[in-house]
């Protein structure tokens, strides 16, 4: 019967002392923030989509040297692209190469080295941000550090349309 | 009727046909979904109970509503394209996986690690498992019916993804490892908020212990809940704190150690009846284990390459099989791969804690109140998704 009695109130003090730490955190400053007045400070770590870099010397122009490693080990196959040699008629489609999953393109060594000295211009370099999950493993492989993660955090879209970028019209536009 | 062709049943599908409410001897027992949809069960798990009143008189778990058939996706992906799915398998301690993953093929292939990467994962690994237990903290205590923790638990949780999220970029699906290494260093900036945290997190636990451990309503519907026998656990292939909780101290990071867990000095801890509160207090210990093996990695953390820098173009392993387990915030976590010697895994198996664990419910269950059952479902900490693969 005492102890009981004891247990009880035991009991009841654990309640006790549970309120206390509730009510003491019911006066302690806000923890979360507003967000469309106010955002979180750590916006800039956040790793999004991929985006084209451009060169030192011509930020318009892209860095990449369509070696196609990144198309090649995307899980998801989301990026496509398309170059033409330099000089050529680039309207010509059979001289269109392109670049897909399983395709070898020839390098040698750890560093990529262009097959001959040919001078190549990337026409199309598309991302479908629809089936890319976030791995970074194109921009780990990227021989060139010609892609980075872009920090677009707000992404919002009414179509599947909306999600299928032109890395080359967004560098263009840049800035 | 074509054999393989299902019959349309009024009364339910084909697992419910396994619970014949005429099959009672009385006749006047219940038959019940729990889920795929409930409050109670942790995303799409089903639940066929048979209750007599408020008795759960049989018990079966149904899976497969959120199947992705990861392991044959393992086949058809090269090995490195298969390193993002290894973050979704178990979406709250997805290091882990990603670890048992990275691993076992740098075992097949032998890649070597530098030391600094090693500590790198052990730091990342454990700070995802302090994580994941906090969000299975504030889940168990909201099922049981207490709102309020997990919005403590949370805030702690909001700041381990902060910190994660410097070094993987991303907060919850990480894909961080790579073969013989890690994808990205860490910064001065992970280090200092790591060491705040620490100090901080410290603070909150006998916060955590006053505000619920103590609560005489929790130890009501905790204590004496779902008492699990070592021989059962042992059956059903329990591992991980469901395992410890009833006293076996087998933790693949002290049996087995992988990496260089070997190094540091931690304990682990166990339950003595194996009821749902052993199982409680064995989680909340591991986190301020977890804290003591990251703060001893930050100390020795070595200088030096954080992933390997002669790495080959492409993983290629040679003909073989290799079987790679590591400790998850759930569980012994096992990848075992067969290579016939091409760039994509021959075969894929994995293993996940939370399959075995699961099953045990149908055992633990008989027998009790319904609202018990509940109980004992939190304590075992289940992620359908990783149950399902």
């Amino acid at each position: 019967m005492l102890k009981d009695i004891g247990k009880t109130l035991i009991g009841l003090w654990s309640l006790i002392i549970g309120l206390k730490i509730t009510g003491k955190e019911f006066f302690k400053p806000w923890l979360t923030v507003h967000y469309p007045r106010q955002e979180v400070k750590n916006l800039n770590t956040y790793r999004g989509h991929i985006e084209l870099t451009g060169q030192e010397t011509d930020p318009w122009k892209p860095k990449c040297v369509m070696c196609g490693k990144c198309a090649e080990i995307c899980p998801s196959g989301c990026i496509h692209i398309e170059f033409h040699i330099a000089g050529e008629d680039d309207s010509s489609q059979t001289e269109k190469i392109l670049i897909g999953v399983g395709v070898e393109i020839p390098f040698s060594g750890k560093k990529f080295v262009p097959a001959a000295k040919i001078e190549r211009e990337l026409d199309i370099f598309n991302l479908n941000y629809n089936l890319c999950s976030l791995c970074g493993l194109c921009v780990q492989n990227c021989p060139v550090d010609a892609i980075k993660f872009s920090k677009d955090v707000y992404l919002a879209g009414r179509s599947r349309q909306d999600f299928e970028y032109d890395l080359l019209a967004r560098l263009k536009g840049q800035g | 009727m074509k054999p393989n062709e299902s019959k349309f049943e009024l009364n339910g599908d084909y697992y419910s046909t396994r619970f014949e409410p005429s099959g009672s001897e009385t006749g006047d027992t219940l038959i019940l979904n729990m889920g795929p949809q409930h409050p109670s069960t942790h995303g799409v798990l089903r639940i066929i109970v048979e209750l007599d009143g408020e008795y759960i008189k049989k018990a079966e778990p149904v899976l497969g509503y959120i199947h992705r058939m990861h392991e044959k996706m393992g086949e058809v992906k090269t090995y490195m394209q298969y390193l993002p799915n290894m973050g979704r398998v178990d979406y709250l301690h997805a290091l882990a996986w990603n670890w048992a993953y990275v691993g076992a093929v740098e075992k097949l292939t032998g890649i070597e690690v530098p030391q600094r990467a090693e500590y790198i994962r052990v730091i990342t690994c454990e700070l995802n498992r302090i994580c994941s237990h906090l969000l299975w903290w504030g889940a168990y205590l909201l099922d049981l019916g207490a709102f309020t923790p997990i919005l403590y638990a949370f805030v702690d949780r909001e700041k381990i993804m902060d910190i994660l999220q410097i070094v993987t970029g991303s907060r919850l699906t990480y894909c961080y490892y790579r073969f013989g290494g890690v994808s990205a260093d860490i910064t001065d900036e992970f280090i200092n908020q790591t060491k705040e945290f620490l100090t901080y997190f410290k603070t909150r636990i006998p916060m955590y212990h006053d505000l619920v451990t103590g609560n005489m309503i929790l130890r009501g519907r905790c204590e004496d809940i779902g008492v699990l026998s070592v021989e059962t656990a042992k059956q059903y292939g329990a591992t991980g704190p469901v395992l410890r909780g009833s006293g076996i101290a087998y933790d693949v990071r002290k049996v087995e150690p992988y990496s260089v867990y070997d190094k540091f000095d931690f304990k682990i801890p166990v339950g003595q009846n194996g009821d749902a509160m052993d199982r409680y207090d064995v989680r909340v210990a591991e986190m301020t284990e977890s804290l003591k093996i990251i703060e001893q990695a930050l100390e020795s953390l070595p200088d030096g390459h954080y992933i390997n820098p002669n790495l080959p173009d492409r993983i290629m392993p040679p003909k073989g099989e290799v079987y790679y387990a590591v400790e998850g915030a759930r569980g012994k976590i096992g990848i075992y791969i067969i290579s016939d010697g091409t760039a994509k895994p021959y075969r894929l198996k994995l293993r996940a804690p939370g399959f075995s664990n699961l099953h045990l419910f149908a055992e633990l269950s008989q027998g009790t109140l319904l609202s018990d059952a509940v109980s004992i479902l939190g304590s075992l900490d289940l992620v359908i998704p990783e149950i399902d693969r």
